[in-house]
């Protein structure tokens, strides 16, 4: 699947994560940039769910930067899925 | 076959559909049921992420004793086929359908949800429908909604719409809605479904919120939609019996089954007559307080 534009989807509130996806360039990989107040306890975690969703969408290149408020694994996939489709276009959302 | 326990549907908790902490929480407040919302409390531009998280939480976040409805939007919207093409295969416990105007309507809902029903093995009759009136068309049309289908087994009242549809204020006392809501309960009775009421809006103001349900239990509203957790333990106590409803059901409760075994069909208590209604009022009485039939 292929990214074609920046999305932005979640908040900062308690609970949430905001994600906010650029393309990347054919060959780069997946550059995540996780902030987190919980890193050290779940930071693995987290980003074992971000992953989850870029390979089920087979996204292997993209600037991801993440900042967590405490969001439990499936709204960190919810809101990765929203992010990817935007960026898809194949949903419509707040940077469209 | 012991007869199927009625579910107490006295309180329904609206939860926004796009924010993740009231979704998860959500089955923690003691609401009877729960309502998942991707219509009036999502923003236009986030229709899609509040979607893919409702259907998320819905897997994964155990509502406990809920009965969890969803909130679609209308199917003459943008959003309110992928609502569905995403909750449907769920099968939550019921989709609430806002503003229902007309039968066409429905079989149009209904057609869709079996569509999606049969793509994923799904039976079509585990999954109900509350229909929402929140028009004058809507009221006009609640009779025939709320026949058509067995799928329909409550029918709730959205004040807020359908005093802007009338084209006037929502006042306090909900003057201009009282004939609507009328209609709707009548119409719920008539083919035995629950008839709910509208929210209250004004989180703060307690005392006002329960004279509210009490009037809406007194004409026949089997619960309330709440909009705050705070206003669930008002609505589930003004719902349930008071200590001397349930000692007078219980009276004839008993009676009623001694009055049975002597082959009798009307008796008295205390110098009143009981007949089969009575008794069918007090079962229900019973019912809802939750009292185990086998201790009487």
């Amino acid at each position: 699947m292929k990214l074609i534009q920046s999305a932005q989807v979640g908040t900062f509130e308690s609970s949430d994560i905001m994600i906010l996806i650029d393309p990347a360039d054919m060959g780069t990989g997946r550059d995540i940039e996780l902030d987190s107040n919980v890193i050290l306890q779940y930071g693995d975690d987290i980003l074992q769910s971000i992953h989850k969703i870029l390979d089920k969408y087979e996204i292997a290149d993209v600037k991801m930067v993440a900042t967590d408020k405490g969001a439990l694994n499936h709204t960190i996939e919810a809101r990765v899925e929203a992010a990817l489709l935007r960026a898809m276009n194949i949903q419509k959302g707040t940077l469209l | 076959m012991a007869k199927a326990k009625r579910k107490n549907r006295r309180s329904m908790l609206y939860i926004p559909g796009n924010n993740p902490a009231m979704l998860q929480n959500g089955g923690v407040y003691g609401a009877d049921c729960v309502l998942l919302d991707l219509e009036d409390a999502v923003a236009l531009n986030q229709k899609d992420a509040a979607r893919i998280l409702v259907r998320n939480m819905l897997q994964n976040v155990d509502y406990y004793n809920c009965e969890v409805s969803v909130r679609v939007n209308h199917i003459s919207t943008p959003f309110g086929l992928a609502d569905l093409e995403e909750i449907v295969p769920l099968q939550p416990d019921a989709i609430r359908f806002p503003k229902t105007e007309s039968i066409q309507e429905l079989a149009e809902l209904i057609r869709i949800i079996e569509e999606i029903e049969d793509k994923h093995n799904l039976p079509h009759d585990k999954m109900k429908i509350h229909a929402m009136i929140e028009t004058a068309v809507g009221v006009q049309n609640v009779y025939q909604i709320a026949a058509y289908s067995k799928r329909v087994d409550a029918i709730t009242i959205g004040g807020q719409d359908l005093t802007a549809d009338m084209g006037i204020e929502k006042t306090k006392d909900n003057a201009g809605i009282d004939y609507a809501r009328k209609q709707i309960i009548m119409a719920a009775k008539a083919n035995g479904i629950d008839a709910i009421d509208t929210v209250f809006a004004d989180v703060d103001d307690e005392e006002g919120l329960r004279e509210e349900t009490l009037y809406a239990k007194k004409i026949g509203f089997s619960g309330k939609a709440v909009i705050n957790p705070r206003q669930i333990d008002i609505v589930n106590d003004a719902f349930m019996p008071t200590d001397e409803e349930i000692r007078k059901a219980s009276k004839i409760y008993r009676g009623w089954v001694k009055a049975k075994a002597e082959g009798l069909g009307v008796f008295a208590i205390d110098g009143k007559m009981i007949d089969a209604p009575v008794f069918a009022r007090a079962e229900r009485v019973l019912e809802i307080a939750n009292v185990d039939l086998n201790t009487l």
